[in-house]
């Protein structure tokens, strides 16, 4: 089996995010299944960043401890990552920075032979690559000729330059002729959205979510889109809910810090049944923790976000297909059920690129609820046996459209009254039971080579995939609940039931899943944590379930 | 609810008697009466109240109303008008919601130039809380939080908006009536942010009647559009001496509003889903 692993590193403004992605893209010419891992630290230049671009032949999502091809930019990319070398580790360094055994390629003189900007190293050392792995340069022409289309003719000849540069090493050979769309969880998560029928996108920029911001405000060219970027997270989230009283089907994004700014709207949300979708992506807390690293610490946060009693769905992707599939369903059960949302993701899947496969991500078509006909005065809060009110937005003819944060009564005015509280009370419940009944028609909770192992591994978001390899060495079975509220306890139960060892597996100390898990009855016997802002490699994971008694 | 002519809900109303926003309520209902003599459709009308005893405006106004939380009126007004620019979009907030736990949505509103209108309730008291100092207390103001007096100056938020950029900045007063309709007829009519400052009395914590009937006077001679000028003029008095008061509209300029500056690409032809595959097709 083909499992290449190429580290690519430098200081931050070498453009190593980008070098890396074109690696993938080779990969992806080459027919390889691709993964890239972008490690940064939170600075803007100078530090040290490294991608880990990975080929498989199977969909992989997770990196490895080892280092097949180093790609050095800078003397830490050598010294910071030997542990990863083998004998057979192929090492390229840029020889004007970096003293190192290998082959050298004189970056900065080819450069400026050539008049190019510094910029174009990563052409250089990306047609060195291809020669030492034996990638025929018309397949480094495709993928900068695609990738990089406005500065094509200059890079091929930088790209041609590296490639002469060095002699073939190590081959990677061809193993199919189909490519994938490669894109990031970011990305995925906001076509997903746009797939839902997204207006509106307000957020105010916080990692790992900044890059959806990014990519949603250049989408607003083509799509119908309004996209804001206000004064804080507070001004968000209740911008959000104006634009969404007045119709527009609104999402925002953030981090744990941000969202807890967002949580009195999300109160707000869930109490005048305003729908809002709000994507959070999980970094390394408390505070502000490590702002460019992971970690899955904000599932019991989102669960009980917000004063007050009110039903919410959150859903939490474990891939790039998951990620469109559940954003757009997100955005539709909010807004069917008018409720707040939650699509729970973290750095790992935010900022990690993917092969996607465009098969696996057409959500159903869901059908807008059956509104029954307003006759008679609007009432915006009026009492239905599901608990969903007709929603109809601003101006509507000789009606008023009251939405209160009080407790109000049917006309969305404010009442202390014993029995109306106790009525919206209820109503709201029901709403919890309607989307209830949403989420039990379709597969909330993922099942992978359950149905003869006695061992699960029990995980929730960008785990997923490196518990799927992981749990392939082992024999053992995967379990993946993607809707975490309403919990699918009915689901979870099915699938678990003949499965007597649950093993979780979530970046976070004691298991929020897990104890989760615990209050509906579910039994999890062991708890694998990870703590230290990395996600998971498959080597750590492998040796950590072999501790596990 | 009542006959729609009326604008007034059936809701129970609970302000104090006296309470100065009785006459706003009448003010406002009256400036909104004018915009539908102008053609404006009534459904057209959304109001946004922020909390406090100013925010039963909500309630109370048969019309279009978000009753919000407090401090975020604007954020909640801005939201509605980019998703609907042919709406009229107007704040009710009070001193509290506006000047502290919302301020910076108020700076923001002005710098935006966002095409809403917003009416500060001014009592310069927390009433509904039952008494406590605001940021327009004067320096002193013996509050159920400070009850040694409070030990900061108000800040002025003519000032404020002036320096913010707000294109039409005005005062008003709850001693005043026609006058106060007459100021929010003129901010729901300007186009892009319309901000107005109310002193209104709080017949139960705050009563200053009498120093707002002595020291009011109605501005006249006074160019709106010289900025220096509406400098000058929101100086004379610091929300805390014992100065003459001005009422009336201290400065205005028409100037692009946030929702036209605000970049709408013509989307390109093609569906949703058409588009979301090309997109895909170029990351392949």
């Amino acid at each position: 089996m083909n499992d290449i692993s190429v580290l690519t590193g430098g200081r931050a403004g070498d453009g190593i995010n980008s070098a890396g992605l074109l690696i993938a893209h080779l990969f992806n010419q080459m027919g390889y299944q691709t993964y890239m891992y972008f490690d940064y630290p939170s600075l803007i230049k100078g530090g040290h960043n490294f991608t880990i671009t990975r080929a498989a032949e199977q969909k992989i999502g997770a990196h490895r401890d080892r280092c097949d091809y180093l790609l050095a930019l800078s003397q830490d990319s050598v010294d910071l990552h030997r542990h990863l070398f083998s004998e057979n580790t192929v090492i390229l360094y840029d020889s004007g920075r970096v003293h190192g055994e290998g082959q050298g390629i004189p970056v900065e003189a080819i450069l400026k032979a050539e008049q190019a900007p510094p910029v174009m190293g990563n052409s250089c050392i990306i047609g060195a690559f291809a020669k030492s792995s034996g990638i025929p340069f018309d397949v480094v022409e495709t993928v900068i000729r695609r990738q990089i289309p406005k500065a094509a003719a200059k890079n091929l000849v930088i790209a041609r330059k590296g490639y002469e540069a060095v002699r073939e090493e190590r081959i990677i050979p061809r193993i199919g002729t189909t490519c994938c769309p490669l894109v990031t969880g970011n990305e995925a998560i906001g076509l997903g959205l746009l797939h839902g029928g997204l207006d509106a996108y307000v957020a105010y920029p916080m990692t790992p979510t900044s890059n959806l911001l990014h990519f949603l405000a250049r989408a607003a060219r083509n799509f119908p889109l309004t996209v804001v970027h206000p004064e804080n997270e507070i001004a968000v989230m209740l911008m959000a809910l104006g634009l969404s009283y007045a119709g527009k089907k609104t999402a925002v994004g953030t981090s744990g810090g941000g969202f807890c700014l967002m949580t009195e709207g999300f109160s707000l949300a869930g109490g005048s049944e305003i729908p809002i979708v709000v994507v959070m992506g999980q970094r390394t807390g408390p505070s502000t923790g490590l702002p460019t690293y992971t970690g899955q610490t904000e599932l019991g946060f989102v669960l009980h976000a917000g004063q007050g009693e009110f039903p919410r769905l959150v859903v939490a992707p474990g891939d790039p297909e998951q990620a469109y599939f559940w954003s757009s369903i997100a955005l539709t059960l909010a807004w069917k059920c008018q409720v707040p949302a939650v699509i729970l993701a973290d750095k790992t899947l935010c900022e990690g690129t993917y092969s996607l496969d465009e098969k696996a991500i057409g959500p159903p078509e869901t059908s807008d609820l059956q509104q029954s006909g307003i006759s008679g005065q609007y009432r915006r809060y009026s009492i239905t046996d599901n608990g969903i009110s007709p929603l109809q937005f601003p101006p509507l003819k000789d009606a008023a459209i009251k939405v209160n944060s009080y407790a109000h009564d049917e006309d969305g005015i404010t009442t202390e009254k014993a029995d109306m509280v106790r009525l919206m009370t209820e109503k709201r419940q029901r709403k919890y039971e309607a989307l209830k009944g949403e989420i039990d028609a379709l597969e909330c909770v993922k099942s992978y080579g359950t149905s003869s192992a006695r061992t699960a591994l029990l995980c929730w978001g960008s785990t997923l995939l490196v518990c799927k390899e992981a749990a392939k060495r082992h024999g053992f079975g995967v379990i993946q609940p993607v809707v975490l509220s309403p919990f699918p306890e009915e689901q979870l139960k099915s699938v678990i039931e003949g499965t007597p060892n649950i093993i979780s597996v979530e970046e976070n100390t004691e298991g929020q899943l897990r104890l989760l898990c615990h209050q509906h009855g579910i039994p999890v016997a062991s708890h694998i944590a990870k703590i230290d802002g990395r996600p998971f490699s498959v080597e750590e994971l492998d040796a950590r379930l072999g501790e596990v008694p | 609810m009542m006959p729609e002519k009326n604008l007034i809900t059936g809701a129970q109303n609970t302000w104090c008697p006296g309470c100065g926003n009785f006459t706003l309520q009448f003010a406002l209902r009256n400036a909104i009466k004018g915009l539908i003599a102008d053609g404006v459709p009534l459904e057209n009308i959304v109001l946004v109240t922020g909390i406090g005893c100013h925010a039963k405006m909500g309630d109370y106004l048969d019309i279009n109303s978000f009753y919000s939380i407090h401090g975020r009126t604007i954020p909640v007004a801005t939201g509605i008008k980019l998703a609907n620019p042919d709406l009229t979009v107007l704040c009710c907030a009070g001193d509290g919601d506006a000047y502290a736990e919302g301020l910076d949505h108020l700076i923001f509103g002005a710098k935006r130039n966002t095409d809403i209108t917003v009416i500060v309730h001014n009592n310069r008291v927390y009433g509904l809380t039952t008494g406590q100092y605001t940021p327009t207390s004067p320096l002193g103001f013996r509050g159920k939080s400070t009850p040694q007096g409070a030990p900061e100056e108000p800040f002025n938020p003519l000032i404020l908006m002036l320096a913010s950029g707000a294109g039409f900045v005005a005062r008003s007063t709850s001693r005043k009536m026609p006058h106060l309709s007459g100021i929010i007829g003129q901010a729901l009519r300007h186009k892009g942010f319309s901000y107005v400052d109310v002193l209104q009395i709080c017949a139960t914590y705050f009563n200053v009647s009498e120093l707002y009937d002595r020291q009011g006077y109605e501005l006249s001679g006074h160019d709106p559009s010289d900025f220096s000028a509406a400098c000058a003029k929101a100086e004379e008095w610091d929300y805390n001496s014992d100065a003459p008061i001005a009422f009336g509209l201290f400065y205005q300029e028409e100037k692009p509003s946030f929702e036209e500056r605000f970049s709408r690409h013509p989307a390109s032809p093609g569906s949703r889903k058409e588009q979301i595959r090309a997109f895909l097709e170029m990351k392949r």
